[in-house]
């Protein structure tokens, strides 16, 4: 009975059905089966995971997966020369959208390094956001399985949550089974985005009906609100009876559910903060939580935009010791990294970059932002332009055509990604690997 | 290939070799015998006067994981503090850095220049282990490894609360080394990150976790107890409850007696050496401390020294980091649970020689070095970066090596803190042959290395040279060559072939039933699936660069 394990292989087992990790939010459900592999068709999957699994080859499109280089196709060598030709005449290079996994991170760094690029994500607006209210003040935060077994009261501050993260309710709200014997949670909507039917908080209505509090207000009026939490939370008197158009007597009535937690989670959605320096309702939302831990248990749970955002911040961090909106300068000496949140987003370095390289894998519909600059697109096989880059590389899906390696949104767990089918398109790491190659000769 | 270094000094305390001038034959990586006459030499390294060591191996050093990276990411400006070169406090040197968040390759580069060829990673927390080893991946130059986190998990807290037998808790162990590939099992805060979670902002040695009535002692003496069955030679490695907090020496001294006996590694045991006297409450216990260590020749510790200047402090103890987070400098900080397997506390630091707390705290540090009897039982760390980067190692070697350096560094601290220690009443001064004990010989034992920090036959050809310096930091500091693997990967202090190390792992056996429950567990209250949980070779092997090197048990005792 005593085996000598001497290696654990990740295999699945052939009387199981294959679970898949699945890129399309950052939840990362891997909990996702394959039912076939080809055509590929899944199930306990979401409306993402299905498009995403099942977006195949498009019969309409007859350049799916064929590169070009002026709107003209071509071999893929050819491409890989046109687009080592725009990097080598460039000094002052942007890479963007980086819509790829830490392994395809982890090229794309050397290739910055090498050409003195300037790195921003293409979901970047939401993401330096929350870097911006970390690097102020820090954060109390916790994770999904937390989440699963503690949280008796969830707190979502403009966000329904499942518009970016369908499974949410589902798999860590409304489980029947966790640790401790947690109450069913009570969920509180506040400044949930409004769609064409309302606030889309149906996912927060309990198995047994009970229903979400909802407290309805304008996102850009959230900086007043959270400030008024703040105050109360702070045992300030506010003479007033409501802040932009919200009773005080609701948010008297999330502070005490808040307070007679065992354990409360309070989450939002930094992409959904469309309004000035919404950095700082990110840091009101974390000096709430830090008050409240004075004597309570409450923490956070920012939530990501996708793409590989968080991938790609983390992989970043480590290679350069800076997140994303950063750069390499002094190539020829080994490339020194810098960071500026700021001076380094792609809106800032359209206006001053000599060559722009676009990277969306996991998604056909990112195409490249317009710039006068020549512009390289390695993507999607599936990407159609209106207006054709100067050179596009399709290469392999990550989770579909290679493995790959990702981050979930609470950065605290990193998962493999699974090679479903064989195709014959190169991955982002292999394209990036040969265009170093040759800038090497 | 066959390299010859000649005519070196060689300091080789695993086989009692103190000083003794004597050639070193490499081949394919290897030490080996001195080869016939008739072999050709391909390469001779005269090193007639020089120090020869084996490459440092430093036991205990933040180089991996999430928690770093969140350092990294909350504190941009520290990238900065590269470019200094102004001495941050007053008994700062040139060679002090403050570099406390080095990038992955930084942090490879830094070691092998100072001589040191392998570092490990002493906080993996299971489930984030995929990202320690990606990063551990991204280091260059060094060989890398890791001990596994438990103790707050709620799969083990669990199964001590429904009082599983030793076997089972064995093969959970066990598994979690497989699964995570690490080489050792830490146990943070026993109970205390699961406590904090339930709010419980402090747990004593003795006493209980308020959900599952379980004490930290019961937590040790079952970790410490599955590790020494399962034979592996890392013994637990234990970060004591009450970190940082005055007067918790007693506990610290209680915890040597947690394991009836069974070896422990009670680690960074400088914050945990605080006692209650004098009119700032706060006061040395490195005396007891001391005492207790020389003692119980089953604990073995390393110290965590704190040097002064910016530094981040980051731990997987949340409950005493949130408590620590009201000194952060600058005024930010990190906490999280984390999957109900931990949590962690990044917490930035500025350890200031005019302030009485932190200049007690350094000088504690140096009593606890200079006290220990025996150099096989006490490393050199600096709980990087938690106390100061590593790269202030040879800055500490000085002052541990320099009785006169060390009493004008302690000549300009904070006076109140100066009245409360007997630094200066120590006389000692480590030896070379000391030295190498505590950074190599000592480490690979202790971890369980038994090809490295040697310089016999047989050996991995780890090696680095010195010039012989009265300055020891200056010695310390830049190497003349270091060999790893057999290669010559840095002369002069410059790295001149970058290379990259391979991952060390204890993989002992057990029984694959305990997956059975533990699938269930996943399946019911984990968000991921077991198979997810675990990380292959291929993973660490894959890009061509790395390997996993598994390390044969200790014959298990039972």
């Amino acid at each position: 009975m005593w085996q000598n394990c001497t290696s654990m292989k990740i295999t699945s087992s052939p009387t199981q059905p294959t679970t898949l990790t699945c890129p399309a939010c950052g939840l990362l459900c891997d909990d996702v089966l394959l039912t076939t592999a080809s055509p590929v068709a899944v199930k306990v999957a979401c409306a993402k995971s299905v498009t995403f699994f099942e977006q195949t080859y498009s019969a309409d499109n007859p350049s799916f997966g064929i590169p070009s280089v002026a709107g003209q196709t071509t071999d893929l060598n050819t491409a890989i020369k046109a687009a080592t030709d725009i990097l080598r005449k460039s000094n002052q290079p942007l890479f963007a959208g980086l819509g790829t996994e830490v392994q395809g991170m982890r090229s794309l760094m050397r290739l910055a390094e090498k050409t003195g690029a300037t790195l921003d994500h293409m979901h970047s607006e939401g993401t330096v956001r929350n870097t911006l209210a970390l690097q102020n003040s820090g954060w109390q935060t916790t994770t999904l399985t937390e989440v699963k077994n503690r949280a008796d009261v969830i707190l979502a501050i403009g966000t329904d949550i499942v518009s970016s993260h369908p499974r949410f309710f589902e798999k860590l709200v409304w489980n029947t089974e966790s640790l401790f014997n947690k109450p069913v949670p009570e969920v509180i909507y506040l400044a949930a985005p409004l769609n064409a039917s309302g606030e889309n908080t149906q996912a927060g209505i309990s198995p047994a009906g009970t229903q979400p509090m909802v407290i309805p207000a304008a996102t850009e009026q959230l900086p007043e609100i959270i400030n008024a939490l703040n105050a109360l939370a702070n045992g300030k008197n506010l003479n007033i009876d409501n802040i932009a158009g919200v009773a005080l007597s609701s948010l008297q009535t999330i502070l005490e559910k808040l307070k007679a937690a065992q354990y409360a989670v309070v989450v939002w959605s930094a992409s959904n903060l469309k309004f000035a320096h919404a950095e700082l309702t990110v840091q009101s939302i974390t000096q709430l939580i830090a008050k409240l831990n004075e004597t309570n248990r409450v923490a956070g749970l920012p939530l990501n935009s996708g793409d590989g955002d968080t991938s790609v911040n983390n992989t970043s961090t480590w290679l350069s010791g800076y997140p994303t909106r950063n750069r390499f300068t002094n190539v020829k000496s080994g490339g020194k990294p810098e960071y500026d949140a700021y001076y380094f987003s792609t809106k800032q370095q359209l206006e001053n970059c000599d060559a722009l390289l676009w990277v969306s894998t996991f998604n056909a519909h990112q195409p490249p932002p317009d710039t006068g600059a020549p512009t390289i697109v390695i993507g999607h096989p599936n990407m159609q332009f209106t207006r054709a880059p100067d050179v596009f590389i399709p290469v392999g899906i990550p989770a579909l055509d290679h493995t790959g390696t990702m981050f979930r949104l609470d950065s605290a767990v990193a998962l493999p990604l699974k090679k479903l089918r064989d195709s014959n398109l190169p991955s982002l790491s292999q394209v990036t690997q040969k265009i170093l190659d040759i800038l090497s000769c | 290939m066959l390299t010859l270094l000649k005519n070196g000094k060689i300091y080789d305390p695993a086989r009692g070799k103190d000083g003794v001038i004597q050639d070193i034959y490499i081949r394919d990586g290897r030490i080996v015998n001195k080869p016939s006459d008739t072999e050709k030499i391909s390469r001779t390294y005269d090193l007639a006067g020089k120090v020869v060591m084996a490459g440092a191996i430093d036991m205990h050093s933040h180089i991996g994981g999430g928690k770093i990276n969140i350092a990294r990411m909350m504190l941009p400006e520290f990238q900065e503090t590269r470019k200094y070169s102004e001495p941050e406090a007053h008994i700062c040197t040139p060679n002090c850095s403050h570099d406390a968040t080095p990038n992955t390759t930084d942090t490879g580069f830094r070691y092998i220049e100072m001589g040191y060829t392998a570092a490990f990673e002493p906080a993996i927390m299971p489930i984030n282990a995929r990202q320690a080893h990606l990063e551990m991946a991204d280091t260059p130059m060094i060989d890398k490894g890791g001990y596994a986190m438990l103790g707050s998990d709620d799969y083990f807290l669990r199964m001590l609360a429904a009082k599983k037998d030793q076997k089972s808790i064995n093969d959970y162990v066990a598994w979690i080394l497989h699964a995570t590939q690490a080489i050792g099992i830490k146990v943070v805060n026993p109970g205390g990150i699961s406590a904090f979670k339930f709010n419980q902002r402090k747990l004593d040695l003795d006493e209980n976790h308020s959900y599952y009535h379980i004490s930290p002692r019961e937590i040790l003496k079952s970790l410490s107890t599955a590790v020494h069955e399962l034979g592996i030679a890392k013994p637990l490695h234990v970060h004591c409850n009450n970190l940082g907090a005055a007067g918790n020496f007693e506990t610290t001294l209680n915890t040597m007696g947690a394991s009836d006996g069974l070896p422990m590694h009670l680690t960074h045991i400088q914050f945990h050496s605080y006692g209650t006297e004098g009119d700032k409450k706060f006061s040395s216990a490195a005396a007891q401390i001391s005492e207790a260590l020389n003692k119980n020749k089953h604990i073995t510790a390393d110290v965590g020294q704190i040097l002064f200047g910016q530094t981040v402090t980051a731990s997987g103890d949340s409950m005493m980091q949130h408590l620590n987070a009201k000194h952060a400098n600058p005024k930010k900080s990190v906490i999280m649970d984390i999957e109900c397997d931990a949590g962690c506390g990044v917490v930035p630091f500025k350890y200031r020689d005019q302030n009485y707390v932190n200049a007690l705290q350094w000088a504690i540090g140096l009593e606890i070095f200079l006290s220990a009897e025996d150099p096989w039982r006490i490393f050199l760390t600096t709980d990087h970066p938690n106390g100061a980067p590593f790269t202030s190692y040879p800055h500490l070697i000085r002052l541990l090596m320099d009785k006169s350096f060390r009493n004008e560094a302690f000549a300009k601290l904070n006076l109140d803190a100066q009245a409360m220690s007997n630094l200066t009443s120590i006389d000692r001064e480590y030896s070379l042959y000391e030295i190498a004990i505590m950074t190599r010989a000592g480490a690979a034992n202790l971890v369980g290395l038994h090809d490295r920090g040697h310089l016999g036959v047989g050996g991995g050809a780890d090696i680095t040279v010195y010039t012989d310096q009265l300055d020891r930091e200056a010695m310390f500091s830049k190497p003349d060559y270091v060999f790893k693997d057999g290669e010559l990967v840095v002369k002069d202090g410059k790295v001149v072939k970058v290379t990259w190390g391979a991952t060390h792992t204890a993989k002992p056996a057990f029984d694959i039933s305990v997956e059975k429950d533990l699938k269930d567990y996943f399946d019911k209250y984990h968000t991921i699936q077991l198979d997810n949980f675990k990380i292959s070779d291929d993973e660490i092997s894959n890009d061509g660069r790395g390997s996993v090197i598994v390390h044969e048990n200790k014959q298990p005792s039972h």
